[in-house]
C-alpha cells in the first residue's frame, strides 16, 4: 500500500509537538522509541493520541514490533 | 476515623464524599500490601453508610489508574510454595480481593471511579465495580490476561457480562486489546470521557450532584439495578484456579516477573 504523504506528515507532526522534539529531526524510517526518547507508556499514549487525531481504532497488536514513522503510517492507512 | 494515610492508598471523609486515593508506585499493582489496606478500607466503609453519600476512587500515578494484580508478587510467592501451597494461596488472595470488591459494588453509597492512563486487568476490574466511570481522554482500558493463559480474576468476566453486551466481552477478553475511553464509552461502560487531567474534578462535580438527592432512594434504586453476579464470581474464581495450576502460566509468570521493563503489563 501507498502512503499518502500527508498522513505520515501528521503522524510525525504529531509525535514532535506531542514530545516536544523538533519536527526536523524526524524521518519516516526512523525508530520513534529512540528519536522520540519514549518508552513503551508513552508509546500506549502516543497510539491513544493518534486514535483521537485520525479518528480510528488501532489495535495494539497491530503495533507489536513496530517501531518507525512509515510502518506505522501503513497500519494507520489501512483504517482510513 | 475519617482519614487514612497508608503506603498503599489513603482515604478522606469530608461533605460527605470518602475520596480513595490509590499511590503505590509504579501502577498501583494490587499486592499483599494494598489488598491489606483496601480491607482495611472496607471494614470502615460500613460505618460510613450515614455520614457520606459517595465515594470517588482515583489515582494519584501518572501512569494510569491501576494497571492490576501485582503478578510478579504473585509469581515470586509461588515460587517459595509446594504447589498445592500456592494453589491455595492463589485461592486465598482471590478471595479476599474478591470480598473487597463486592464490598464495594454492593455498597449503599454511589461509587465513582476516575480513571487516567493505564486501567489494565485488575484495574479495570476495580473501575467496574464502581456505579459511574468518568475517564481522562488519554486513558486506557485492557484485559491482557489471557496472555498469561489465564482470565480476569478480580470479577472482570461477570460484570462485563452484567453491563456489556457479549460481543464486546469477548473482543476485550479474546484480543487482549486495549481500548480508549471514547471506544469504552461507545459500548457503554464509561459515563463521561473528559479532557486530560480532569477526571478527579469531574467525578468531584458529579459526587456533589448526588448531595441533592435523598440518600435511601439513591440506595434502593442501585440496589434495585445493579445485581451483584455472586454466583458467576463464585464460578470465576474456580476457572481462574484451575487455569493457574497449567504449566503455561508459570512460563507466562516468569517472563513477565523476570522482564526489566518496569511496565511489563504493556502490549
Amino acid at each position: 500500500m501507498t502512503i499518502p504523504k500527508q498522513t505520515l506528515e501528521e503522524i510525525m507532526n504529531l509525535a514532535a509537538t506531542h514530545f516536544k522534539v523538533p519536527r526536523e529531526k524526524l524521518t519516516p524510517d526512523d525508530d520513534f522509541f529512540k528519536t522520540l526518547g519514549i518508552d513503551s507508556l508513552q508509546a500506549l499514549d502516543l497510539l491513544t493520541r493518534l486514535e483521537h487525531h485520525f479518528h480510528i481504532e488501532l489495535p495494539d497488536y497491530e503495533l507489536q514490533g513496530v517501531s518507525d514513522f512509515r510502518t506505522l503510517a501503513d497500519r494507520i492507512q489501512a483504517r482510513l | 476515623m475519617e482519614s487514612f494515610d497508608g503506603q498503599s492508598l489513603s482515604w478522606e471523609l469530608k461533605d460527605g464524599v470518602i475520596e480513595l486515593a490509590l499511590h503505590r508506585a509504579p501502577c498501583n499493582e494490587i499486592g499483599s500490601l494494598t489488598l491489606d489496606e483496601l480491607e482495611q478500607f472496607i471494614t470502615v466503609l460500613e460505618g460510613f453508610k450515614d455520614g457520606a453519600r459517595a465515594l470517588v476512587i482515583y489515582s494519584e500515578m501518572k501512569a494510569g489508574f491501576c494497571a492490576g494484580a501485582d503478578l510478579r508478587e504473585l509469581y515470586q510467592q509461588s515460587q517459595e510454595l509446594e504447589p498445592k501451597d500456592a494453589a491455595r494461596g492463589v485461592r486465598d488472595y482471590l478471595e479476599r480481593i474478591h470480598r473487597v470488591l463486592n464490598a464495594i459494588d454492593a455498597s449503599p453509597l454511589t461509587t465513582i471511579a476516575a480513571v487516567h492512563g493505564v486501567t489494565f486487568g485488575g484495574g479495570f476490574e476495580l473501575a467496574l465495580v464502581c456505579d459511574l466511570i468518568i475517564a481522562d481522554k488519554m486513558a486506557r482500558f485492557c484485559f491482557p490476561e489471557l496472555r498469561l493463559g489465564l482470565i480476569p480474576g478480580f470479577g472482570g468476566i461477570p460484570r462485563l457480562k452484567r453491563d456489556l453486551g457479549n460481543a464486546v466481552v469477548r473482543d476485550l477478553l479474546l484480543t487482549g486489546r486495549s481500548f480508549n475511553a471514547t471506544k469504552v464509552q461507545q459500548v457503554g461502560l464509561v459515563s463521561q470521557v473528559v479532557a486530560e487531567g480532569q477526571s478527579l474534578k469531574v467525578a468531584r462535580a458529579t459526587a456533589a450532584q448526588l448531595g441533592k438527592f435523598d440518600r435511601r432512594t439513591a440506595a434502593a434504586a442501585k440496589k434495585f439495578i445493579k445485581p451483584i453476579p455472586y454466583e458467576e464470581l463464585r464460578r470465576e474464581i474456580d476457572i481462574f484456579c484451575e487455569l493457574f495450576a497449567q504449566p503455561a502460566v508459570e512460563a507466562g509468570l516468569r517472563k513477565f516477573a523476570e522482564s526489566e521493563d518496569p511496565r511489563p503489563y504493556l502490549p
